[in-house]
């Protein structure tokens, strides 16, 4: 599903290189639920990034979904990011002017899906992360889980192949932040492939595997039992 | 096609959740484009005003002037003038200034022109009662005299004034006729003069000298060789020196007044459009604070899957929508506006055509100050984006 082959990528701050990737081999396939873990700095929200084709490795190469993203235009990434990637932000990173089911519309617009086709996938998803009845709330009018469901329903309404979490439950109370972890769990288990970024130990130990960042490396891999 | 629709709508949305910024980003193309519509019109409208009257003179007259101090043509002439094979009918006329009273009040400014029994007829006016200056008139230098309708107002109000006395320096002249109203006719008021006979002159005016001469010729088609041949009457009868004097066909000077009307509703246009480009500029303005301001919108989006052209789009059809929805307003502003300095008594012809021209500037200002903003949103990268707070 996603391969990594020795990427690499870095920054200048001043006259010195930060290398936020250092040579990064990965591998996540289909159906798997990952945490990277790493504290901050350690070059995981560059990965997360990468992987988003958000931004561009210097070098190596980014293989999703058996296409080579190396040579793609601008275009292709955006539609690749469209349809085959779901982002989960910590700060929901949705927008404020729109009500919670014309958010989880928006990238069905950009499929060329028609309104009144894509507003019955957002009511749909919507349902599904437990928000029925708000679907005409604005962002500000809904608790902060409530907006990262909101979120995760605009990441799942055009079936991505990944769900890219990265700290999404950052912004949110434990509690709150567990109901989250509980639902990609849940996830997970229907076959969504999921990679979750985070610096909180006790989250990442909810994925089946863990991938341990620091300066730009990537360290063992463990799979963890969970009952 | 789907998607398109779905990014006017977004185009909307944000317009509408901007009202007042909105509102006043419209406000400078309102304001242009009003005073583009209102600016052309007036031009127009005196442009078409200047051409009916000159149409109202018929195409059968010619109009001669002779302007020098030192030479001039006498009354006396004026009858070998008619007898030239290719005239009909001749008016000579003169403005004669005097003081205008009725009884004791107070004088009015009204323009006294002395001619004789054929003015009405070549200048195509009509009577609304009474009767006009004949013939014996002239001949016995009978102290009568026909009044406009705005000066019969002024000076008689509701009273009939056919038959009573009005005051010319002091001096009393019967009103034999009053004429129907006309509106302004090149420059002068129809409706504001006073017709006395061309011999009563001589009481204003010791001399006799003739300036001005209208003159119908007997076949329209053949008014260049009635024009040659007046001309070479005053040249070599006359001996006046072709600087002196001229003769004009209504043909001639319609074509030099409609030159002089569309140079004037050019200016008038240019003067507006400046108004316009200002417009526009502030149209540019607030599109790229708005791109600034809604960078993260642009990054979540990009995150979403929104294209370089998906971005570009949603800003050129706001600020489209924008200008056009200004431009509209504009046009109806420009045309209430105009409508009311007709009320003021300019005249004002706003053609589909200045409108079209409006409209279409709107949306070309709209598209041209749009996309500057517009290509930089949609250049953002996301993750620059999506960073800024």
């Amino acid at each position: 599903m996603i391969k990594l082959l020795n990427l690499n990528k870095s920054f200048f701050m001043g006259d010195e290189e930060i290398k936020a990737i250092d040579n990064v081999n990965f591998e996540v396939k289909k159906g798997e639920y990952v945490s990277i873990i790493g504290p901050s700095g350690s070059g995981k929200s560059t990965l997360m990034n990468i992987l988003g084709l958000l931004d561009v490795p210097d070098s190596g190469e980014y293989i999703l979904d058996g296409v080579n993203t190396k040579d793609l235009t601008d275009g292709e990434l955006a539609k690749l990011r469209n349809k085959k990637i779901g982002f989960v932000f910590q700060n929901f990173n949705l927008l404020s002017k729109l009500t919670a089911w014309e958010n989880v519309q928006v990238p069905l617009i950009y499929q060329g899906i028609s309104s009144k086709e894509s507003k019955k996938i957002a009511f749909e998803y919507l349902e599904k992360v437990g928000l029925k009845g708000r679907e005409n709330h604005l962002p500000k009018q809904l608790s902060g889980g409530q907006q990262q469901r909101v979120a995760i329903a605009r990441a799942l309404c055009c079936k991505p192949e990944i769900i890219l979490a990265d700290e999404p439950t950052g912004a949110l109370d434990s509690k709150t932040g567990v109901e989250i972890i509980e639902m990609f769990k849940k996830l997970n288990e229907e076959g969504q492939t999921i990679i979750l970024i985070t610096h909180d130990n006790g989250i990442a130990q909810k994925a089946k595997k863990i991938v341990r960042i620091s300066d730009g490396k990537l360290y063992d891999e463990e799979a963890i039992e969970n009952g | 096609m789907v998607k398109l629709l779905n990014i006017i709508k977004i185009a909307f949305k944000n317009i509408k959740s901007n009202k007042l910024r909105s509102a006043l980003t419209m406000l400078g193309l309102i304001i242009g484009i009003a005073s583009v519509i209102v600016l052309v019109g007036i031009g127009s409208g005196a442009t078409t005003n200047i051409q009916d009257s000159v149409q109202n003179l018929g195409t059968d007259i010619l109009t001669v002037n002779i302007n020098s101090s030192d030479v001039s043509l006498e009354y006396d002439k004026l009858d070998e003038f008619k007898n030239l094979d290719n005239v009909e009918e001749i008016a000579p006329f003169k403005n004669i200034s005097v003081t205008v009273n009725r009884g004791k009040e107070s004088s009015s400014n009204a323009n006294v022109l002395a001619t004789n029994d054929n003015y009405l007829e070549i200048s195509n006016l009509t009577l609304a009662k009474g009767r006009t200056i004949s013939g014996i008139d002239i001949e016995n230098n009978t102290k009568a005299c026909i009044l406009g309708s705005e000066i019969a107002e002024t000076l008689f109000s509701l009273t009939d004034p056919i038959g009573e006395k009005i005051k010319l320096n002091g001096d009393n002249y019967t009103v034999v006729g009053v004429l129907t109203e006309q509106g302004s006719t090149m420059g002068t008021n129809i409706d504001n003069i006073i017709l006395i006979p061309i011999t009563t002159a001589k009481y204003f005016d010791e001399s006799m000298n003739i300036n001005n001469i209208y003159v119908k010729v007997k076949d329209e088609n053949y008014i260049d060789l009635a024009q040659s041949e007046i001309e070479n009457y005053i040249r070599s009868t006359l001996l006046i020196s072709s600087e002196y004097y001229s003769v004009t066909s209504q043909d001639s000077m319609l074509d030099a007044m409609t030159d002089i009307g569309t140079t004037l509703s050019l200016l008038l246009g240019g003067i507006a459009s400046i108004s316009l480009v200002v417009g526009g500029i502030g149209v540019m303005n607030v599109m790229l604070v708005s791109v600034t301001e809604r960078t993260k919108e642009i990054g979540i989006r990009k995150s979403l899957g929104a294209r370089k052209r998906d971005i570009l789009l949603q800003f050129l059809v706001e600020s489209l929508v924008l200008s056009l929805i200004g431009g509209t307003i504009g046009i109806f502003l420009g045309i209430a506006l105009g409508g009311l300095t007709e009320k003021l008594g300019l005249s004002f012809s706003a053609s589909s055509f200045v409108i079209l021209i409006s409209f279409t500037s709107s949306a070309v200002i709209g598209l041209i100050f749009g996309i500057f903003p517009a290509y930089r949103a949609a250049c953002l990268r996301p993750i620059d984006a999506l960073r800024t707070e």
